[in-house]
């Protein structure tokens, strides 16, 4: 196995320059200062100790957050910036997709800039001859190749750009999330030339923030988080553990919602009680009479752990911890379920379920379950509440909870029926590649 | 340092297409085109023949008609200075291309000198029209010293330009000093005086640390004063050796700010 790009320990370190600015060009020069002045003041490292190997021939996916030097990475391997330490090689002729068309003038015309691009990119004006109609005609603007590129959509300037860097022909094609450029069909004349490259035994580098791609795509892949490689080899499982992590991380998120939701509603919000306050005015809070309180809710999975990133299907509990500092009869349990837009999903008390409310005393539980939480993905807020048959509230905590419903299907509404699909046999479907 | 000096001449495709490009963009659009090239000179040469030969006439003996002494330095003077202040902007102005792209940034300057070359080279026909209509038509032995003296001041303003293209970089306030001190330089320079008046010739040794002095001396001795002899020659030649070696510094120096570039721009 020969490797195309090699990284060997690399580390990139940014200055800032914040804070300390050069004074002035009069008092660098008269302290003869101005190579020590560009010296780091303050440092960012964007990547730490990175190293990586990409074989020769194969397709490798880099995924991580933003920020998490996925392109600092793919600059280093363009040869746009040096490592701060470590080393850097790539074998072949190199061609980045990193911005596109970055080196257009809006003046000139369409053709004029296809030959001045293929020469920044490091073709020769004989290729470029060679190549024009195949650009022309990938990036789909035969028409428009005389007028100015000022004139151009935003869409046509990134499919030039695209094409002409696609037909560089290079060994090392080097990709930063610039499938997003075009309409779906562009997108797949986009794929369709990667796969070209890969059967021709090109290697690709694909930065992105579709899994999807990486999981189709990529022989290998690794995940970089905070300028550090988490793990790499395997695209399914990089993927996978990118997205538990992803998942740990909007659990946290999810918490701190929640944490600062119910700390905004503390002290307990003495509103007089209003039977007719409108159920379905979404604005967070907590109010009531406190007679009996909720003092807990929690959000529980299958597992019965307390979670707020749940899987569409999954097993979701509210338990609510009640206090009743006096026996009370009449007592009502509500809970709702709302979407990131406010739409109430779905709405039921026990007193709507005819269950005749009876004694409660101390402290008490309820737990509300739903076996399959057929939701589509998105985040939802819950309220609690528990109040007398005619609405008069004890406690009432209104879109305090939030979790977060995540799938892998990318399906639209808010409600996923238990479904499936039958054909008869003269359709037929491929899975996907 | 010196392996990306003789990259440098790989190069010269892209330099090429792109001083093409600098300059077809700089007139699309316009309906006279490049033709701009030739009328801006022209209507400037004009406006001086007005001032000092009807308002305010100048009767120098030696430097007539005035107009065209004047024009054979600011002519070049302003092919120097326009490349200076282009050269300064260009790293900033081209700075997609430094970030985003592989690409050698020394082109950018250097484009910026060039591509005003271009410009000089068109302006210089209608110098040459004046000149001979004023019967200074310039002899053929001191047109010979003419590409020299050019060379010289393109190998000097090349210098210049990288390192104010580098420096620039990182102190923006160059861009607004440079346009004050080309002032200031335009004047010290014999350009719309001549070099032999008794008061420029009291301070002599200050106008001879002035590079841009045996430049301008040079094209009025081989356009404009045709009956003597190109005396200035040594002076030109020994600014062509010092421009080699400021090219060298200016470009160690740009070499070595070049890390910087991308992420600074």
């Amino acid at each position: 196995m020969t490797a195309a790009i090699t990284l060997d320990r690399v580390t990139k370190v940014y200055r800032r320059y914040t804070g300390r600015q050069f004074a002035t060009l009069k008092s660098a020069l008269l302290q003869r200062s101005i190579l020590r002045d560009l010296r780091p003041s303050e440092t960012f490292p964007a990547l730490t100790d990175v190293s990586f190997t990409v074989p020769k021939g194969a397709t490798y996916g880099v995924i991580g957050r933003n920020g998490s030097g996925k392109s600092s990475a793919l600059k280093l391997v363009a040869g746009i910036t040096k490592p701060t330490s470590g080393s850097v090689r790539v074998e072949g002729r190199i061609s980045a997709l990193i911005e596109l068309g970055a080196g257009f003038h809006p003046e000139i015309s369409g053709r004029e800039n296809v030959f001045i691009n293929g020469i920044m990119l490091g073709l020769s004006k004989r290729e470029i001859q060679q190549r024009f109609d195949d650009i022309v005609d990938f990036a789909e603007l035969r028409e428009f190749i005389d007028a100015p590129v000022k004139t151009y959509s935003s869409g046509m300037y990134m499919r030039l750009g695209f094409a002409v860097a696609i037909h560089v022909d290079p060994d090392v094609l080097l990709v930063d999330e610039v499938l997003a450029v075009g309409d779906e069909g562009f997108t797949h004349k986009c794929l369709d030339k990667f796969a070209e490259f890969r059967r021709r035994g090109k290697t690709i580098l694909l930065v992105t923030h579709s899994l999807n791609l990486v999981e189709r795509f990529c022989d290998e892949a690794v995940w970089l988080d905070d300028g550090r490689v988490q793990t790499h080899g395997d695209p399914k499982r990089v993927v996978g553990a990118y997205l538990t992590a992803v998942e740990a991380g909007e659990e946290q998120l999810m918490v701190a919602t929640t944490a600062k939701a119910l700390e905004r509603a503390e002290p307990p919000d003495e509103r007089p009680a209003d039977p007719t306050s409108d159920m379905f005015q979404a604005k967070e809070g907590r109010w009531g009479s406190r007679e009996i309180e909720i003092a807990d809710v929690a959000l529980l999975d299958a597992n019965g752990q307390p979670a707020h990133v749940f899987h569409s299907g999954d097993r979701l509990s509210i338990r609510l911890r009640v206090r009743a500092k006096e026996p009370t009869a009449d007592c009502v349990f509500g809970i709702g379920l709302f979407n990131a837009d406010g739409v109430c999903c779905y709405g039921t008390n026990t007193f709507i379920e005819e269950m005749q409310p009876a004694t409660i005393a101390g402290d008490a539980e309820a737990t509300f379950a739903v076996d399959t939480l057929d939701l589509v993905e998105g985040t939802y807020k819950v309220d609690v509440a528990l109040h007398k048959r005619d609405g008069y509230p004890y406690d009432y905590h209104r879109l305090l909870y939030t979790f977060r419903v995540k799938s892998r299907t990318h399906d639209v509404g808010i409600y996923r029926p238990r479904h499936r699909w039958t054909f008869s046999p003269n359709v037929r479907f491929d899975s996907k590649p | 340092m010196l392996h990306n000096l003789a990259s440098l001449v790989r190069y010269r495709g892209l330099v090429s297409s792109l001083v093409a490009r600098e300059l077809k963009a700089r007139y699309r659009g316009s309906v006279l085109g490049f033709v701009w090239s030739f009328i801006n000179p022209l209507l400037l040469l004009l406006i001086y023949s007005f001032v000092f030969t009807t308002i305010m006439p100048n009767e120098t003996v030696g430097v007539q008609p005035y107009a065209v002494f004047m024009f054979c330095g600011i002519l070049p003077w302003n092919w120097f200075s326009t490349s200076l202040s282009d050269a300064a902007g260009s790293l900033l102005a081209g700075g997609n291309l430094i970030k985003k792209v592989l690409f050698p940034a020394e082109v950018l300057p250097l484009v910026s000198v060039l591509a005003n070359m271009v410009h000089f080279f068109l302006g210089f026909p209608i110098l040459l029209v004046f000149l001979i209509a004023s019967g200074h038509t310039p002899h053929l032995t001191a047109l010979l010293w003419f590409p020299l003296i050019v060379a010289v001041q393109l190998l000097f303003a090349s210098s210049l330009a990288l390192m104010l293209a580098a420096l620039t970089v990182h102190f923006r306030d160059i861009r607004d000093i440079l346009a004050n001190v080309l002032m200031l330089w335009f004047f010290a320079t014999p350009i719309i005086y001549p070099w032999f008046q008794p008061n420029v010739q009291r301070f002599r040794w200050l106008f001879n640390i002035n590079p841009f002095t045996h430049l301008a001396v040079s094209y009025q001795e081989v356009l404009f004063f045709v009956n003597g002899p190109f005396g200035h020659w040594k002076w030109l030649v020994a600014l062509g050796g010092f421009s080699i070696l400021l090219f060298l510094a200016c470009y160690w120096l740009f070499d070595r700010l070049r890390d910087s570039f991308a992420e600074a721009v």
